[in-house]
């Protein structure tokens, strides 16, 4: 067959702003293996089950053909994303302890109000625009505040941490492109800085405890010790990024959906008590991670009738599965009250989000006060432009106007 | 949806989870007739399971655990007053304050109480307690409060191994007496038996297996206790934790197939009446219910655990105001957790129904695993110990009536693979006969699928 792949097509740029007929398909075709060896999943059932499955390894070392972004660079050691238990689970469980419960269950019912004044810091420096761009105004700089906040990173080094961050990010676009060992090299080379970055970072913070969690990495220690030097580098990245490049998509998708639906939008105005749902169901409908890449099956599996052989790469689309009618009324509706949504938007298992409640807090005072905010916000550009990763999906500009 | 409307008035006895959880589902459906709930507590429903735990600790008052309402229930609430009789004929509820309540329909949720002390001047010592009520909670919350030399907890099953966990947090010195040869072996068998052994010795327990207590000494207050091995020890406080008793003594000249192990249903939670025909109008669900689970060869199971309640109540909801073909068979798998001694245990299937079990991920050493249950080469139940994230992937090997040993490749398997006996007490005597597997994700798609025997 000359036409692409399925995967392909997934993942090309011209199919960015509604990957969901694709999804359908792929959903419609079962377990899908493609040219290269790889297998795709889409329906929620098998997903579920999979991220549940002990035998699914995260690490990308456990592949038979090993790729380019498996983190062959000397240096610094894959994080707890990229792992599997038990390591993965002493790692996450260290960094787990100045984060939330049980150690520090405090930590983000406590920043309420920090996020909700940093929200209308940046809507008041907006009351003058007749054009807001959602992206650069607003769903970029509030999750960057905070989790700078958060690790103790300085927000006016963010022009640096953004070049890094950028780069890294392209770095595990799976998208199959000419040339992808370009990208995986300079993906690894600014992983290697912004990790030396953070390491400065925290070791200056040894014996001088600061409240933020790189301090807590070099200075807390539980029963299971401490993380070491590169640990906290490798951790310190992985929070650092993941904290803002996903949630500035799930507020951007957020915004765009409501003006996608304006009874919605006019609901959640009525009903702001129905907001969490609605970040739920944002959560499902456009989930700024759209598929997991990275599992690798370690024993051959039977998926939905279908043998995946050991070591083969298993990507799993989550939001395909977010939109299977097997699990969801009216699956391809957006419905701000849904009951019943267990979504796949954080995964589930055991790498389930880290960082879920927190995205989850941002995400709704910062849609209830910007819809607050603008009183006939309408889209200047539908679909809007998106950035390039078909992983993190979202828009780079969100244009709109005041009405 | 409510196919034969002729269900005007339902009454559930028992308002506790699952009295609570089916009155929210018949409104949930659209039930719009009376709604009565008779309880003999006098307090609204309120959940349990904190009481062994948080409110034992001190960090939940006992009164502050009441059960979160769904939904507006518009119900006719009759609490402090406890059902003494049934009459099926008569289609009536017998209240001890003398009224009688007539039904339609009638859901039976009456739950169990704490199996007393045997001996009843000895359980009339001021010191000596059973846990299952919040005012037990609260009048032994207090005691502990107060700092006791001793506590003395009599079974090692969960809630006693609870009790002694939170007063072992609490710095109290506490002894625990069991019968069997280790803590939690009649739920969880020989190898987790022993862990749990291991650890409440690690935590500074004097843990007594094997022995029996004999007297529970004192004049008006409790001083101390002598065990089956002839030793004896000082203490002010012993809580009796043998199990629960099935309340079903109010159905006694009822008619129905009731008795100490529950009330008989079938997969529908409609009651069997004494000759073993099934009833159209009376439903049972809850702990008391005990109800044929074609997981485990249809052996009948009556089950203590949160979920359950929650679930079959929901089914017997359901199938009161359902017509025939829309009902829907309680197939859930048996689910339950525990926390004690900094351990996080939750069960998928029923690990007693077994011969073997293999540590499938994780390490007994680390205190953290997933052991996986056997029975005659199928998959029957999973329990994990601070490791609940793959449970659910145990849960479909139980549903589907995997093979076991399960497939090895667990990115964290450390033990070796190789099956041990379950070492369960007092195996029940399982019949061989055919595998049933369970299919469908939605209650009203699931099917069983029978896969003749091997």
């Amino acid at each position: 067959m000359a036409a692409d792949t399925l995967f392909q097509r997934i993942t090309d740029y011209a199919n960015r702003a509604d990957p969901y007929p694709l999804y359908a398909e792929l959903r419609e075709n079962g377990v899908a293996r493609q040219d290269d060896g790889s297998y795709l999943v889409g329906t929620y059932h098998e997903i579920a089950a999979l991220l549940h499955d002990p035998r699914i390894s995260s690490d990308r070392r456990q592949r038979t053909v090993p790729d380019g972004a498996a983190g062959t660079d000397e240096g610094v050691p894959p994080s707890f994303i990229g792992l599997d238990d038990p390591e993965h689970h002493r790692l996450r469980g260290m960094a787990m302890r100045s984060f939330g419960p049980p150690h520090t269950p405090d930590r983000i019912d406590g920043m309420h109000e920090d996020i909700t004044r940093i929200v209308r810091d940046l809507l008041a420096g907006l009351a003058d625009k007749e054009r807001i761009d959602v992206v650069d105004d607003f769903a970029y700089p509030l999750p960057v505040t905070v989790i700078c906040r958060l690790l103790g990173v300085p927000a006016e080094d963010e022009p640096r941490f953004r070049e890094w961050s950028d780069a890294i990010v392209a770095g595990f676009d799976p998208t199959p492109d000419e040339d992808p060992a370009e990208r995986q090299r300079a993906g690894t080379e600014a992983r290697k800085t912004m990790a030396l970055y953070l390491g400065d970072l925290a070791e200056r913070r040894r014996g001088h405890p600061s409240g933020d969690m790189l301090s807590a990495f070099v200075n807390d220690a539980g029963p299971e010790g401490q993380l070491t030097p590169l640990e906290t580098m490798a951790t310190g990245v992985l929070l650092l990024i993941a904290g803002h490049e996903t949630t500035v998509n799930l507020i951007t998708n957020g915004m765009l959906t409501l003006l996608r639906h304006p009874d919605a939008l006019a609901r959640l105005r009525r009903e702001p008590e129905l907001m969490p749902l609605a970040v739920e169901e944002l959560l499902r409908f456009e989930p700024p991670v759209q598929m997991l890449p990275q599992r690798t099956p370690l024993a051959d599996i039977e998926v939905a009738g279908r043998t995946i052989p050991k070591g083969s790469p298993l990507i799993l689309m989550l939001a395909a599965g977010n939109r299977d009618p097997q699990r969801f009324a009216d699956a391809d509706r957006f419905d701000p009250a849904r009951e019943d949504n267990q979504h796949l938007g954080f995964g589930s298992g055991v790498h389930s989000c880290f960082g879920a409640p927190l995205a989850r807090l941002e995400t709704q005072i910062a849609l209830h006060e910007l819809i607050r905010h603008l009183d006939t916000p309408r889209l200047i550009e539908d679909p809007p432009e998106y950035r390039r990763s078909p992983v993190l999906r979202g828009p780079r500009h969100l244009l709109i106007g005041r009405g | 949806m409510l196919g034969e409307p002729r269900a005007d008035r339902i009454v559930i006895v028992g308002a506790s989870l699952a009295g609570l959880r089916a009155a929210e589902t018949l409104r949930a459906e659209g039930f719009t007739g009376s709604l009565t709930l008779i309880g003999d507590e006098t307090h609204p429903p309120y959940d349990r399971p904190p009481l062994s735990k948080q409110v034992l600790l001190g960090k939940v008052a006992a009164d502050r655990t009441g059960l979160p309402q769904r939904r507006r229930l518009d119900a006719d609430w009759r609490l402090g007053v406890r059902a003494g009789g049934l009459d099926p004929v008569g289609k009536r509820v017998l209240l001890d304050d003398g009224a009688d309540v007539p039904f339609d329909r009638l859901l039976i949720a009456t739950g169990t109480r704490a199996r007393p002390w045997p001996h009843p001047d000895e359980a009339a010592l001021d010191g000596v307690f059973t846990l299952r009520t919040s005012g037990d909670a609260a009048a032994l919350a207090a005691r502990l409060d107060a700092g006791p030399r001793r506590v003395l907890v009599i079974g090692a099953g969960f809630t006693g191994s609870e009790i002694a966990s939170a007063c072992r947090e609490r710095g109290l010195e506490v002894t625990v007496a069991e019968r069997g040869p280790a803590p939690l072996v009649g739920a969880l068998g020989g190898t987790l038996g022993e862990l749990a052994a291991k650890l409440q010795r690690a935590h500074g327990v004097d843990l007594r297996c094997g022995v029996t207590v004999t007297a529970l000494e004192g004049d008006g207050r409790l001083t101390g206790a002598q065990f089956s091995d002839g030793t004896r020890i000082d203490a002010d406080i012993a809580v009796i934790a043998l199990g629960a008793v099935r309340n079903t003594e109010w159905l006694a000249e009822s008619g129905l197939a009731a008795g100490p192990r529950g009330v008989t249903c079938d997969a529908g939670c409609r009651a069997f009446d004494m000759y073993g025909i099934v009833t159209d109008d009376i439903f049972a669900a809850g702990d008391v219910a005990r109800f044929p689970h074609p997981l485990f060869e249809y052996q009948l199971l009556s089950l203590e655990h949160w979920g359950n309640a929650v679930a079959q109540a929901e089914v017997a909801a359901h199938n009161m105001v359902s017509p025939g073909p829309r009902r829907r068979p309680h197939l859930t798998v048996p689910a339950f957790w525990s926390s004690q001694f900094g351990l996080n245990i939750k069960s998928v299937g029923v690990p007693t129904f077994s011969d073997q079990v293999v540590i499938a991920q994780g390490s007994l050493k680390d205190a953290r695993l997933v052991a996986v249950y056997g029975y005659r080469g199928r998959v029957t139940a999973a329990v994990s110990v601070n490791q609940a994230r793959s449970l659910d992937y145990y849960r479909h090997l139980i549903e589907t009536a995997a093979p076991f040993p399960p497939a090895p490749g667990a990115a964290d398997q450390r033990e070796s693979p190789v099956p041990v006996p379950s070492d369960v007490p007092d195996p029940k005597l399982l019949s061989h006969g055919p595998t049933v597997a369970l299919t469908g994700h939605l209650p009203d798609r699931r099917l069983t699928v029978v896969q003749p025997a091997r």
